[in-house]
């Protein structure tokens, strides 16, 4: 690792005024820039710490939105009341990720920013293939080798990643907005429009741009609508725990009595590890009022709002496991709405 | 008000109970501090990216992966490194204890991380059963495979704690 020098920021406004100068980066939890920095994935000539700032930490409930800090960790995010009772999916979502240790230090803020666990993307430097995101036009290492862990929507010939955030996808599903402070003052940018697929970055002139976060631009914290429909984060992974999702998928489900049982009056869902953002099922959203809360009727309405998948030709597994995780989150979700599960008020 | 950038940093911070002021590079991580500055070799240097937990350390009371904080992140923290679990007399701490009765470790490369979070896991409140312990655990790996035997430490040593806690409460 390049050594830099450091500042302790005071103020957000102060952070920002320091990260308008391209050779800074900003540091909160610090798990992922320094991996970063020992890659060779990114340098900085100056780092300012943003770890003191009282106006990024807090959860609070404020005229039904809930509002997180962006410094709050992911334990914080996970195990606070308020998120477990009127944001579960994010709740689980952050308990889901990472390691007990990691998310002592790694924030809901920085989280979202992590960057793709393509293996060719990781490597240390000098990257001994191509790789676009680590050298413009350099080509696609993935495209030709593995890439069964890599993207079924969105992707382009320059580059096939996922992005891996399990908070992202929940934070996409319950339409959170985050809030951004930067060179131009504060605004905000709804988490379903947060990340880029490959496909709308090209559209919008640079294919290798990952997120709507503008340069110098910082995450101050996020606002969702309080729910108390029935949530779920179903994460699929090849070890129990600690590893990164093969596929995700967030639900949020509000129910209604049907004949013969509950169906559903309203949901939301998304899938994650599938694209380089998290990927909404708008067609699913709108088809599923009125649909019983069984697999058999739920599975059909998955697998239309998913017929424009486009697998790569390791990784058409991804498309079965992404509708199974989005009609088990339904169902969960349903569930727990419907008070029919242990997860639930009986 | 423009900030100044440091190229050397002093920072004092508390270490197992001792006040200890250094200057470092920015970029020392507490894991090269501890190791090679404070001269605490208890924590390892595994894979040095968050992936194995061995140099889990506590940071006020919060385990933490020591390769993945930089010492200027720890001004005015306490650390807890393997090395002050002990008594005051170097009596075993009893997560320690239950370590050696259960043999949790075969080559003990993994055993000063296991054992911080395992203080952790069981101070937060995660060491109720076998399947939650397993969760709670999972940033520490232990390429010997002896989780069936740390999970048990684990859990006896949570039980001892709770049944201390109990002795004194009903003594007051």
């Amino acid at each position: 690792m390049r050594d830099f020098g450091y500042a302790r920021a005071g103020t957000a406004a102060s952070a920002v005024e320091a990260l308008a100068d391209p050779g800074t980066s900003a540091i909160a939890g610090g798990t992922e820039l320094l991996n970063w920095f020992r890659l060779g994935i990114a340098a900085a000539d100056r780092v300012i710490d943003i770890g003191d700032l009282d106006e990024l930490h807090g959860i609070t409930v404020d005229g039904g939105e809930l509002r997180i800090g962006a410094l709050a960790t992911l334990n914080e995010v996970g195990e606070h009341p308020l998120v477990t009772r009127l944001a579960g999916a994010l709740a689980s979502a952050c308990l889901q990720a990472a390691s007990a240790q990691v998310r002592n230090r790694a924030t809901i803020g920085g989280n979202v920013l992590q960057r793709t666990r393509c293996p060719y993307f990781r490597a240390e430097e000098p990257v001994p293939w191509p790789c676009n995101k680590r050298e413009e036009g350099s080509g696609c290492a993935a495209l030709a080798g593995r890439h069964e862990r890599q993207a079924v929507f969105g992707w382009t010939g320059d580059c096939v990643a996922v992005q891996p955030s399990d908070p992202a996808v929940a934070l996409a599903a319950l339409d959170a907005q985050a809030e951004v402070l930067g060179p131009a003052g504060p605004r905000t940018i709804p988490m379903r429009e947060f990340h880029l697929a490959q496909q709308e970055a090209a559209h919008m002139g640079e294919p290798m741009r990952e997120t709507r976060l503008g340069p110098g631009e910082l995450i101050t914290g996020y606002r969702l609508p309080a729910s108390t429909d029935g949530q779920a984060y179903i994460k699929v992974r090849e070890r129990a725990s600690y590893e990164y999702a093969i596929v995700s998928a967030a639900a949020t489900v509000r129910t209604a009595e049907g004949p013969g049982g509950p169906r559903i009056a309203a949901a939301r869902v998304a899938l994650g590890s599938v694209a380089q953002r998290p990927w909404r099922l708008p067609g699913a959203e709108a088809e599923l009022p009125g649909t019983p809360l069984t697999r058999e009727a739920l599975a059909p309405v998955i697998e239309r709002a998913m017929a424009d998948a486009a697998p790569l030709p390791q990784n058409g597994f991804k498309v079965t496991m992404a509708r199974n995780a989005a009609v088990r989150a339904l169902l969960t979700a349903g569930l727990t709405a419907a008070g029919l599960t242990a997860g639930g008020q009986p | 008000m423009t900030l100044d950038f440091a190229r050397r940093v002093a920072v004092t911070l508390r270490l197992n109970g001792r006040d200890v002021t250094t200057v470092v590079s920015p970029r020392s991580t507490l894991l090269d501090w501890l190791r090679e500055e404070a001269g605490l070799t208890g924590a390892k240097k595994g894979c040095n990216e968050g992936a194995c937990g061995t140099c889990t350390v506590l940071v006020d009371g919060h385990r933490m992966n020591g390769c993945l904080t930089l010492v200027v992140q720890c001004a005015n923290r306490e650390i807890t490194t393997v090395e002050g679990l002990a008594g005051p007399g170097g009596e075993p701490h009893p997560v320690q204890r239950a370590f050696a009765e259960h043999d949790a470790f075969q080559c003990g490369y993994c055993t000063p991380g296991q054992l911080m979070s395992a203080v952790a896991c069981i101070a937060e409140g995660h060491a109720t059963d076998d399947g939650i312990v397993r969760e709670w655990m999972s940033g520490n790996i232990c390429r010997c495979s002896a989780y069936p035997q740390i999970t048990a430490a684990v859990l006896a040593a949570a039980q001892e704690t709770q049944a201390a806690v109990r002795a004194q409460r009903a003594r007051r």
